[in-house]
């Protein structure tokens, strides 16, 4: 099929009309997996929905994950802008939390406000240092950021077990975790607000990290397309060799893009020690980290895509924990098994179907425009 | 003796540990070469143990579970030619999809159907491969220096081992002494003067890469059915990007990937002897730390203490033809 004039294809239909077919595409055999482990696809969407609207607090626990999703999408995307695969999201928020902790806990003796700042200066610091070693060696000595970050991911969960078995751990308890911090840190919750206006609502781990996930979007879309250094990291994921000729340094872009990277996915630490679990917890990141790929592919790496992207797999979290509940053949695993659909078809294989779509529109746009 | 025998087992297990790395390093070759990135190695190798796993528990044969596991994993390399070669999408994104996909479903099929959090039954007997005792090992066990060397380390692997170690050479000779090997080399480091020779740039890389998902198959089922008698969740535990660190540092060149392979697996037995040993001046390590090892070494191979890789040229470009 011939490529369609790439000027004449409408924003909303490459921007929207393909990305929701390539959904439903993935959509579509993620139910055939669901139906292939014994349970009721149909069923399964009806819980999903439930789970994730049809409650209060179903709903808290959607915009949670959505927080968590926001960042660690926004962390693959700004990498990825540069053209570096950063699949290290799980083990920079994983070090980004223990920079929360040791922060919060050897500064408690400042005004709490002051607290919450430093340590989130503390997450993005400790994250960004977690991506920086992958990003100088693929800098310097062309070592693939997809290895060394996944290494990185195991040598993080190593690490972090260490230091929580032997070094930080709560000694006073037996599992593998830190103390709680003390209570005035905590991130104020949706249960305190809803409790201003009189909603009583059980626990829920939804807190204002949510807003720095706003801020967190806005920033990056300023960095990446409205300051000179978003444009000379795009520069250089487009076309390296032209970026240099440009004076651009890749070197310097790729240390840079990498670290910003890294501090977004510590961000996740701050929404789980500050806003849920109080303390560090052995595995906190729950593969929130790859889940961020996904999220940030489905939203074609852009703010404003990422975050209905990060929405979406908020409601696929909430409600597959739903549908986990009520049906005993699907484990939340299975919704690993959907990432990895939708990563296939909003990712790599998103040309599936472009050409036809955007040609079909591109024709009915020039009948109308000649009748 | 006592010295001796503690280093003949060290390298028996460094021969068996290697054994799914050089299979999966031989499948990188092949892909890698024809100018397809393969970082989905993890994910076919972890589809093969399930496969093989699952095949074998319900046909009661390992074989028929292989074959199946080798089916499994070419159609997965088809995936991901379907999607980076025929649809020029991105391969990196390709692979990262499959592998997230398969830890996905491995577990979760492994538990919808066995209901063990991720667990497949333990295989008997008849349904996993055995130890192959060589010929005379034991007549030969007390011959000084021959018998530790043939009965102690060479003899007694699972049946994958001694494939592993035959594949090398093989895997040479098709690559670089047959036109095959020619072409496929070709293939990757210069497409269009490939197709302008008349040559189907795309079925050579879709050739290698059926080649690439026999071999990892191979890889998988050693995992599954033979060290271990039994599937459980993301039982592949990295060993797919080592494989790959190792190809990268063997520069895509079977006999110094093999190297490169043997270095992993010695790490990683070493390892596993140092748990919970008291080292002279140091003490005990946490067995954590140790356990990071082959992961740290990894990185430190792939940042290349012995100059930088050149990949092929034409690696992770879709070729897309002129009309």
């Amino acid at each position: 099929m011939a490529p369609v004039d790439k000027s004449k294809v409408p924003w909303w239909v490459s921007n929207l009309i393909v990305p929701l077919v390539n959904l439903t595409l993935a959509l579509l055999v993620s139910g055939l997996f669901i139906f292939i482990a014994g349970e009721n696809p149909y069923e399964a969407v009806r819980l999903i929905i439930y789970g994730s609207f049809g409650y209060i607090e179903g709903f808290a626990y959607t915009l949670y994950y959505t927080t968590n999703f926001v960042f660690t999408g926004l962390a693959f995307a700004v990498a990825f802008h540069c053209r570096l695969f950063n699949i290290g999201g799980e083990g920079q928020a994983y070090i980004g939390g223990l920079g929360v902790f040791l922060v919060a806990i050897n500064f408690s003796f400042l005004p709490v406000p002051i607290v919450w700042l430093l340590s989130i200066a503390g997450a993005v610091v400790f994250g960004a240092a977690w991506a920086f070693i992958p990003a100088y060696l693929q800098a310097t000595r062309g070592s693939h950021v997809v290895i060394t970050t996944i290494m990185f991911n195991f040598i993080a969960a190593s690490l972090m077990v260490f230091l929580l078995v032997d070094v930080i751990r709560d000694t006073a308890q037996m599992g593998p975790h830190t103390v709680a911090l003390p209570k005035e840190q905590w991130f104020p919750s949706f249960k305190d607000f809803a409790g201003l206006f009189g909603i009583k609502i059980r626990y829920s781990p939804l807190n204002i990290s949510f807003l720095l996930a706003i801020t967190a979007s806005v920033f990056v879309w300023f960095l990446v397309w409205k300051t000179r250094w978003g444009y000379e990291m795009r520069a250089v994921g487009h076309n390296t060799q032209a970026a240099i000729y440009a004076g651009i340094s890749p070197y310097k872009n790729i240390i840079i893009a990498m670290c910003i990277s890294g501090g977004l996915a510590g961000l996740l630490g701050v929404n789980e020690i500050l806003g849920v679990h109080h303390k560090i917890v052995a595995g906190f990141p729950a593969g929130y980290g790859f889940t961020g790929i996904a999220v940030a592919l489905m939203g074609r790496n852009h703010p404003i895509g990422i975050f209905p992207a990060a929405f979406l797999f908020g409601i696929l979290y909430q409600g597959g924990s739903e549908v986990t509940f009520d049906m005993p053949n699907i484990t939340r695993y299975m919704f690993v098994a959907v990432q990895g659909v939708i990563i296939l078809f909003s990712g790599a294989l998103e040309n599936l179907f472009r050409p036809q779509i955007e040609s079909f529109f591109v024709n009915r746009l020039n009948i109308k425009a000649s009748a | 003796m006592e010295f001796l025998s503690d280093i003949a087992s060290l390298i028996n297990s460094t021969l068996r540990i290697s054994t799914p790395l050089v299979f999966a390093a031989m499948a990188g070759i092949f892909a890698e070469r024809s100018g397809v990135i393969d970082f989905s190695l993890e994910g076919k190798m972890l589809m093969a143990a399930f496969v093989a796993a699952v095949g074998s528990y319900f046909l009661g044969n390992p074989w028929l579970g292989l074959l199946l596991a080798i089916i499994a994993c070419v159609s997965l390399s088809m995936l991901h030619g379907f999607a980076s070669v025929t649809y020029k999408g991105d391969q990196v994104v390709s692979c990262v999809a499959i592998n997230i996909l398969i830890i996905g479903l491995t577990t979760a099929l492994a538990a919808a159907w066995f209901g063990q959090a991720g667990l497949t039954p333990t295989l008997n007997e008849d349904q996993r491969f055995l130890e192959v005792n060589l010929p005379f090992a034991e007549s030969l066990r007390d011959v000084p220096i021959i018998g530790t060397i043939y009965s102690d380390i060479l003899s007694g692997h699972y049946i994958f081992v001694y494939l592993a170690y035959l594949s090398v050479p093989l895997v040479f000779w098709v690559v670089f002494k047959t036109s095959f090997g020619l072409r496929l080399r070709a293939v990757g480091e210069n497409p269009s003067a490939v197709d302008t020779a008349g040559i189907n740039v795309f079925a050579m890389r879709y050739k290698a890469l059926a080649i690439n998902g026999v071999l990892i198959a191979f890889a998988g089922a050693h995992l599954s059915t033979a060290v271990n008698a039994n599937f459980f969740r993301e039982m592949s535990a990295g060993r797919g990007y080592l494989a790959l660190a190792a190809m990268i540092f063997g520069k895509w060149h079977p006999k110094t990937a093999l190297v490169a392979c043997l270095l992993f697996g010695f790490t990683d037995a070493l390892q596993i002897r140092l748990q919970g040993v008291e080292l002279p001046a140091i003490g005990e390590i946490p067995v954590q730390l140790i356990q990071a090892i082959p992961y740290v070494l990894t990185v430190v191979l792939l940042a290349g203490f012995v100059g930088k890789a050149i990949a092929p040229n034409a690696i992770g470009q879709p070729y897309i033809k002129e009309r």
